[in-house]
């Protein structure tokens, strides 16, 4: 069956047309592989720093707001919930159902950074952030606590921000009828790529907030 | 038939813009090649220069470079060489050029990606240039980057460092490209065994492209991080370690020589069978061994690191892995002489420099069995003994291929022929000159002589003055090479389909192609591979 | 034509079930580690928890159940790839 598409693909009309839509979802899944390992060598790092500080990350993790980390992790969930079912809603034509949520999965990671905001401006506050003298006074396994802390919410801090980005312009593209129940391979991959993240926040939560 | 060349080539403007406009902005993957080859040529010649130079200092230190400079010249000579010119090396230029040829497409899967992929190199290097000019002058730490010093020195390290970052998003994007092309735009009748084996190369290194790079991508944001902030993962005084640093770095860039040198092995796998007149020998292993050669290559990143510190267990693991990738490395040898054994071989240059690539990697691949062993590599880890190794696989390896693959492919690229007898004369002030200067360094290694002094001991300055001789004659060999292919260039003869009764795909269609590769779809019967009473398609 | 390859559209419901599903085991992880239920384990439960809602995320949302054996290969392959580097950089951490 997948030798149909193909075949059908080859010869110059294909050019034109371009990559199928097999094609497109496998790059898809090919480029979130590269930051899985992207993220995975961090994980990495929080994995050696502490099996080797372990009394100093629990202690760290104090500082850590459960309940905030808790809200966090379940807008995160409900936003992947919101696009993948906008998708499935575009497929069956309901375009301005599928819109809403998009828009809506927008809303939540909106408010998933602004919550970060908040608690990266605790920390702040006291004196814990990156080479502060506060956090300098403490102990190595503190200073690498935060230092990962920083680093990986950070850096999964602007996949978000990308994300809000890319999904902002699919609800564009859904407007203009460029992605279409019959046409939505950029959504889907958008889709993709909004659920890795949240995966990635997945296994930060507990590890940043639920280890003491 | 002649008159069509020039007129309906690919070289011929079409579309929205003209002139430089049309290359900048094509998204044909031949033009895109091209592009590529002239760029990575430029940074290789500036490379060789560098090169030279460091040779110069060595036999007389002090009198050109003091040390802080020749620090850099030797950052920046590995920079260039291998992150501007041989790790983008075969894929970008060759690969670009050939892999939708050979597969029967017209494009790659994402064209769009591919000249983003090139814009994205140029942007590189534009900041690695940066990295040269600015206040601060270029890097001193050595193109590895290492902890705690590239978080500490003030040369321009964060700069050239981001654009390594961003070279190494050209490469994600291009293997990521490759891979999916190689998939979903195989023409008809084409099934995985019946694909050339570049393409097989090519594929496997796509995926250590896709899997190894982003792990250098965090390692670079780590020392930016360091830099800017503080983050101290490197830093014991922060309950950091340094050896994670170089964990890190070696994870990436231990596949990075597979992603050097597995093309490379393609290159060579296309051009004898042609010039043996005969197929080649196991097919389905020296396919399979490609993806075996990605596979344990990626596990065997601590033989960077046996005297660094790792604990005994994990040193005993690497080293065995080491062991085991000779294996697939061993079995495309001795394929490739199988294949000429009995074959009717046809001297021509690009089986020149492909017999070379077949002497000169098995010098560095047996080397690389040598420092691979724990007891040895505690002698000549650091020493000139690494600097020969590394130059026997990369350069008389991967470069030796490119030059292969570069005479194999030229009348293909070009549409013209260059001259024969020259690029054999080229050829041996190069092989001559290339043996000359790096055998010198497996003794002066052997010896004991520390790499990256700037200031050799007395007692080496003999080897030292032949390794320099060395590099003259292979800087001459070099020029000889390409004054042949510029002028091959521009005023030789035009080349026909198949000048060298080549069986793959690229050389059913003209020289230099139209700017869409095929008309009709080709359509593979029977196995160009396989025993000579299956094959129906020529 | 090309929509024979497409996957077949997930209903409304299963995604909703799922997300549930999602909602009560985040519950279920911070009960672990509040009421402190697996003791010295609470950090591998916590883990093993969230690599249940990491595999419902993939199976589901991802279309992973609709995907053909390319797609499932390639990410035990990416995803065995990295277990291999932890696993190989702690044969050098823990044994120094």
């Amino acid at each position: 069956m997948k030798r149909t598409d193909r075949m059908a693909e080859s010869g110059p009309a294909s050019n034109i047309k371009g990559i199928d839509y097999t094609g497109k979802k496998i790059s898809m899944w090919i480029f979130l592989y590269t930051e899985l390992l992207f993220f995975g060598c961090m994980f990495l790092l929080y994995a050696i720093f502490r099996s080797q500080y372990a009394a100093e990350f629990h202690i760290s993790a104090k500082e850590e707001d459960i309940v905030l980390g808790t809200i966090n992790t379940f807008v995160l969930l409900t936003s992947s919930c919101f696009i993948a079912i906008s998708i499935a809603a575009i497929r069956q034509g309901k375009k301005r159902v599928s819109m809403w949520l998009q828009f809506a999965t927008i809303l939540c990671a909106v408010i998933f950074l602004t919550i970060k905001y908040f608690e990266w401006n605790a920390k702040i506050v006291k004196g814990i952030y990156p080479n502060s003298d506060i956090l300098l006074g403490m102990g190595n396994g503190e200073i690498l606590f935060f230092g990962l802390y920083y680093v990986m919410t950070g850096i999964h801090g602007l996949h978000v921000l990308i994300g809000i980005i890319v999904i902002a312009l699919m609800v564009y593209y859904t407007h203009k009828d460029v992605i279409t129940a019959v046409e939505f391979a950029k959504l889907e991959n958008t889709g993709l790529y909004w659920h890795f993240v949240d995966i990635v926040w997945i296994y930060l939560f507990p590890l940043f907030y639920l280890v003491t | 038939m002649n008159k069509e060349n020039e007129d309906t080539s690919f070289y011929t403007d079409s579309g929205r813009y003209r002139g430089i406009l049309a290359w900048l902005m094509s998204t044909d993957h031949k033009r895109i090649g091209l592009m590529y080859l002239g760029a990575l040529l430029s940074f290789f010649s500036v490379g060789v220069l560098l090169g030279v130079l460091i040779r110069l200092s060595l036999i007389a230190p002090g009198t050109i470079f003091n040390a802080q400079q020749y620090n850099q010249l030797f950052t920046i000579h590995g920079v260039m060489m291998i992150f501007l010119f041989i790790i983008p090396g075969i894929p970008v230029a060759f690969g670009n050029f050939l892999l939708p040829i050979m597969i029967g497409a017209n494009d790659v899967a994402f064209p769009r990606l591919n000249r983003f992929t090139w814009w994205l190199y140029l942007t590189g290097a534009l900041i690695i240039l940066l990295a040269l000019l600015l206040k601060g002058g270029p890097p001193d730490t050595g193109w590895t980057f290492y902890a705690p010093y590239s978080i500490e020195t003030k040369t321009n390290v964060t700069l050239a460092v981001f654009g390594v970052f961003i070279l190494g998003f050209s490469s994600i994007f291009t293997g990521l490209n490759f891979v999916t092309t190689i998939h979903r735009m195989r023409t008809r009748g084409m099934s995985w065994f019946r694909m050339p084996l570049f393409i097989w190369t090519l594929y496997a290194t796509g995926w250590v492209q896709v899997l190894a790079t982003p792990v250098l991508a965090i390692t670079l944001v780590f020392i930016i991080l360091g830099r800017f902030f503080g983050i101290g993962f490197f830093d014991p005084s922060r309950g950091g370690d340094p050896l994670l640093y170089e964990h890190l770095f070696w994870m990436y860039s231990h596949p990075a020589v597979y992603i050097m040198v597995l093309p490379a092995m393609g290159i060579i796998s296309e051009v004898i069978p042609v010039f043996a007149r005969k197929k080649i020998f196991g097919y389905h292993a020296v396919a399979l061994s490609a993806l075996a050669i990605a596979i344990v290559g990626y596990l065997v990143w601590g033989h960077h690191m046996f005297t660094s510190g790792m604990s005994d267990t994990a040193r005993v693991i690497f080293s065995f892995i080491t062991f085991l990738v000779a294996v697939p490395s061993g079995v495309k040898i001795f394929n490739w002489v199988s294949t000429l054994y009995k074959g009717s071989i046809e001297l021509s240059s690009p089986l020149l420099f492909a017999l070379s690539f077949i002497f000169l990697f098995s010098v560095g691949g047996l080397t690389g069995l040598i420092i691979g062993s724990l007891a040895p590599n505690l002698h000549l880890h650091g020493t000139y003994f690494i600097v020969a190794h590394f130059h026997y696989v990369m350069f008389g390896g991967a470069g030796f291929s490119f030059l292969a693959g570069l005479h194999y492919w030229f009348p293909k690229m070009f549409g013209r022929m260059y001259n024969e007898k020259r690029a054999k004369i080229g050829w041996f002030f190069l092989f001559t000159g290339f043996n000359v200067l790096y055998f010198s360094m497996f003794i002066l290694g052997y010896q004991g002589m520390p790499r990256r002094y700037f200031e050799p001991p007395p007692q080496y300055h003999g080897w030292e003055l032949i390794s320099t001789i060395g590099s003259w004659l292979l800087a001459t060999g070099l020029i000889t090479i390409f004054n042949n292919l510029i002028r091959g260039l521009f005023s030789g003869e035009k080349a026909p389909a198949n000048p060298w009764g080549g069986r793959t795909l690229e050389w059913t269609i003209q020289s230099p192609p139209p700017a869409e590769n095929f008309k009709e779809s080709p359509v593979i019967t029977g196995n160009p591979f396989g025993h000579e009473k299956d094959r129906q398609n020529g | 034509m090309q929509i024979m390859d497409k996957p077949n559209i997930t209903a409304y419901k299963t995604y909703i079930s799922v997300w549930m599903a999602l909602c009560i085991l985040l519950a279920i992880t911070i009960a672990v580690v509040k009421f402190n239920l697996l003791a010295h384990f609470s950090v591998a439960g916590s883990l093993f928890i969230a690599s249940i809602k990491a595999g419902l995320v993939l199976y589901y949302f991802m279309h992973l159940r609709h995907e053909d054996r390319l797609v499932k290969g390639t990410l035990i392959v990416a995803v065995a790839t990295l277990t291999l580097l932890i696993i190989l950089t702690f044969s050098d951490i823990w044994y120094r």
